[in-house]
């Protein structure tokens, strides 16, 4: 752990990140962050796992036989719906 | 089923803040579909009324966001197949009375989520309300001290493990997290989905990503001490 310019330690400066990134507020321009190599690496590792995500999990195509039985299930539930 | 050629969606757009402290500034949702928004009133109208080729054209403009909605949620082919058609079965009951307070995209997927949400329920997930699902127990919050220097995952991360750890994540911050990095949602179409403020949903991801790096650094420092 340690303390940068601005006397935050990694630990406080990380425990008020969710609150800085809720506010918008832009971390790059943070004193801590411009000083600390250790936050700087967790934070690259996080942008590196969303990075990863995108590129690794691409939007999935349902197989045709999806719709088939949806289309079923939906011709089944509106001849109940008509039934006297 | 009908081909509607014009009907397919656009590339997913990619999360804007893979960097840390990018604004997220709200945007114009972009419509997932090529056809024009006469084209899409048209097909709604219809759809409501009852037109079974109509819905068609509905499940073909969403059925993939929605689908991979639910695989990446659950991460089992079979049941997100499952979900989906929930989801779908659903839309098709309620279509009749959608006014068009949100986009239909909205309104669909917040209902699909909420089919997801149910399906987790009754496979143990303690949770009843969006408002718990946003703020894991604590035990279940990433943790502190997460700054050590001596595994950087850059260049590491590899899809089965990172798919492992987002199975492991809290529900919420699954949901945050898929819905963001995965899936391409802006934070202000988040915060409509899950009737939240956008600068929760900024942070919740915050926490999400740091319980994926704690959990996928914990899976490595495991390997390697085997």
């Amino acid at each position: 752990m340690s303390e940068s310019a601005d006397n935050l330690s990694c630990a406080e400066f990380q425990a008020q990140l969710p609150d800085l990134i809720g506010r918008g507020e832009a971390i790059v321009d943070h004193a801590h962050y411009q000083s600390c190599k250790l936050c700087r690496a967790l934070l690259a590792d996080l942008a590196a796992i969303a990075q990863a995500a995108h590129q690794l999990f691409p939007v999935e195509e349902p197989p045709d036989a999806l719709w088939e039985q949806i289309e079923s299930a939906i011709v089944r539930e509106e001849a109940n719906h008509n039934l006297p | 089923m009908p081909n509607y050629a014009s009907s397919t969606e656009p590339p997913r757009k990619a999360p804007r803040s893979f960097s840390v402290g990018a604004v997220d500034e709200p945007t114009e949702y972009i419509a997932p579909n090529s056809a024009t928004n006469d084209d899409q009133a048209d097909i709604l109208a219809r759809a409501q009324a009852g037109d079974h080729q109509a819905f068609a054209q509905l499940y073909s403009i969403h059925k993939r966001r929605v689908y991979s909605l639910c695989l990446r949620m659950v991460g089992s082919v079979a049941e997100a197949e499952d979900l989906t058609q929930e989801a779908f079965l659903q839309f098709h009951r309620k279509i009749a009375t959608f006014r068009g307070e949100s986009a239909l995209s909205t309104w669909l997927h917040r209902l699909a989520i909420n089919v997801v949400l149910m399906h987790l329920r009754r496979k143990g997930l303690q949770v009843s309300s969006l408002d718990e699902l946003m703020e894991p127990a604590p035990d279940q919050r990433p943790g502190r001290s997460f700054g050590a220097p001596d595994l950087v995952l850059s260049g590491t991360i590899d899809r089965l493990t990172l798919q492992r750890a987002i199975n492991d994540l809290p529900a919420g911050y699954r949901l945050i997290f898929v819905l963001h990095d995965i899936e391409g949602f802006e934070h202000n179409e988040i915060a409509a989905l899950l009737d939240c403020s956008i600068g929760n949903s900024k942070s919740q991801l915050h926490k999400a990503r740091l319980k994926l790096r704690e959990s996928m650094r914990g899976y490595l420092q495991r390997e390697g001490n085997k």
